[in-house]
């Protein structure tokens, strides 16, 4: 679209099963009539042979020739709505017309404000309470979000991310954790085909004001701050950034499961390692909550055992490689680590160390061949160096900053899961600040 | 007769939109230089080698160059200005 505005007309080519979402966003760029042609999915995987049948073959949405279809994407007059484009202003009310229970949860389900499981309603009072956990005022901007880069951002109020931990089932004193995620710019519901999640880990002193669990089942639904903090993410996440609709504002093939909720506080007292926050800079004392994107994966181990290192290479080596592992250890599995001369970033070294692949193993992975391969072209380190690897050549996927380690859990076996979790910039957010 | 209820929108604000025209078309793309954008996704290369040869078989007068930005899902202003200067016309894809 800026190539149009610059003055050169452009078409753009989609797989088919983007259609709505291809739609969506030229409308909502005020260029709902730009030029779109559509081939069938997949393009990933296909000869040559099959890709020259999709140009020669018809658009599966329109019927029509699609090289018909490109050709007078660029060519022929312009109509008025051409040249006018569409502006208009956009809002959402405060409040909804009064209703009966019934039909408001049925009116919630049908415009998918919700997980489908049951909700609370939002009413009055009950926004009114889970106001009184924080000292701000409700009119105060908390942030924005989008399901996706090329996508808007919408922005939100203190007030409308309480609306949304109200329904979650939160309770007041929850709040400040709720408002220092909505204001990570992380989206808990990301659009992307691969189906990211988000898990995210409380630090600090409010664990234990709140009530959270970092012991027995702290992974598991088990503990109310736990489940409605994590549920209360997704929902704002999905009604606060304008939807996560599937086919048009959300295209996870499969879907997470993580997506439901997935926070759990580390279990600070227990680690033999300094906590989470306080390696992102923070103080013991500071209350803090971290946001892990991804979610593609769990492995899982015990020990260490006398072959952890056979395992735990097979884990690495076995990790979707455009997103790094979040390991967490129960207290009994670090101190086995520990008393093995391992602190928290000696482990975290041996792991990005032995995390390697054939050249030729590592490349062919679809995300790096699109995500990292034009970094490694443009001679940005460490992948150009990667690159030039011979195809057998063993390649490291990780540096250690790309890997992190926390503890949690009951301590009723030395368990450890390995799961995506890609820790982006600046993912530590201060609990305090939302007070 | 059952209670209402008042109940608050849980959604966010929704940027206002601003219309924008398209740029005006050729008649013909004969002698144009068009631009076939390479979005970087998996495969995406090979399908724009092969609308190229498409055009270079169908439509001979049409000068096409395949062009890529330096990262996937990010603009590329140099790239943006090299179309704009020399272009007359761009196929970008294949992407979302």
């Amino acid at each position: 679209m800026a190539l149009e505005a610059s003055g050169v007309p452009s078409i753009a080519i989609h797989t088919h099963v983007f259609a709505r979402l291809a739609r969506a966003t030229a409308l909502a760029n005020g260029m709902p009539r730009t030029r779109q042609a559509f081939v069938p999915q997949p393009i990933v995987g296909r000869s040559p042979t099959n890709l020259r049948a999709y140009i020669e073959g018809s658009d599966p949405n329109s019927g029509r020739p699609f090289m018909q279809e490109v050709i007078e994407g660029l060519t022929g007059a312009l109509t008025e709505e051409d040249l006018r484009g569409s502006s208009f202003e956009r809002s959402t009310p405060r409040l909804l017309a009064p209703d009966t229970e019934d039909n408001l949860r049925q009116m919630f389900i049908e415009n998918r404000w919700t997980d489908f499981l049951p909700i609370i309603l939002p009413t009055e009072e009950r926004v009114a309470e889970m106001l009184k956990g924080t000292s701000h005022p409700s009119d105060k901007v908390v942030g924005r979000l989008r399901p996706a880069r090329f996508r808007e951002f919408w922005e939100f109020t203190v007030e409308k991310v309480a609306v949304n931990a109200v329904m979650a089932g939160a309770r007041p004193e929850y709040f400040p954790v709720i408002l220092a995620l909505a204001a990570s710019s992380i989206t808990a519901r990301a659009s992307s085909t691969t189906s990211f999640a988000t898990i995210s880990v409380v630090n600090g002193p409010i664990r234990h004001e709140i009530g959270m669990d970092a012991g027995i089942g702290a992974l598991g639904p088990y503990n109310q701050a736990n489940a409605t903090i994590g549920r209360a993410y997704g929902l704002l996440s999905q009604n606060l950034q304008g939807g996560s609709v599937p086919g048009e504002s959300y295209m996870g093939s499969l879907g997470n499961w993580y997506a439901y909720s997935a926070v759990f506080a580390e279990n600070e007292e227990r680690s033999p390692w300094e906590p989470l926050h306080v390696q992102h800079g923070f103080k013991p004392t500071d209350s803090t909550v971290s946001v892990f994107f991804g979610g593609w994966y769990t492995h899982a181990g015990y020990g260490p055992r006398e072959t952890w290192q056979e395992k735990m290479r097979r884990c690495l080596t076995a990790t979707e490689h455009y997103n790094p592992p979040l390991l967490v250890l129960d207290p009994i599995a670090a101190r086995g680590f520990v008393e093995l001369g391992f602190d928290k970033q000696k482990l975290i070294e041996w792991c990005a160390e032995n995390a390697r692949l054939p050249a030729r193993e590592y490349w062919d992975n679809q995300w790096i061949r699109t995500l990292v391969h034009p970094l490694a072209v443009a001679g940005v380190e460490p992948f150009a160096t990667r690159l030039k690897a011979e195809p057998e050549e063993l390649v490291q996927m990780f540096q250690p900053e790309d890997i992190n380690i926390v503890v949690a859990g009951g301590e009723t076996q030395s368990a450890w899961k390995m799961f995506g979790g890609a820790y982006r910039g600046n993912a530590t957010i201060s609990v305090d600040a939302w007070r | 007769m059952d209670r209402l209820l008042t109940v608050y929108d849980p959604r966010g604000y929704p940027p206002n939109v601003t219309g924008k025209r398209l740029a005006q078309r050729h008649e013909s793309l004969d002698g144009k230089i068009v631009y076939l954008v390479d979005c970087l996704f998996d495969n995406s290369e090979a399908f724009m080698e092969q609308l190229q040869h498409w055009f270079a078989q169908h439509l001979p007068a049409v000068v096409t160059r395949i062009i890529k930005p330096r990262e996937s899902w990010e603009d590329d202003p140099d790239m943006r200005a090299k179309i704009v200067a020399d272009g007359n016309a761009a196929i970008l894809g294949v992407g979302l």
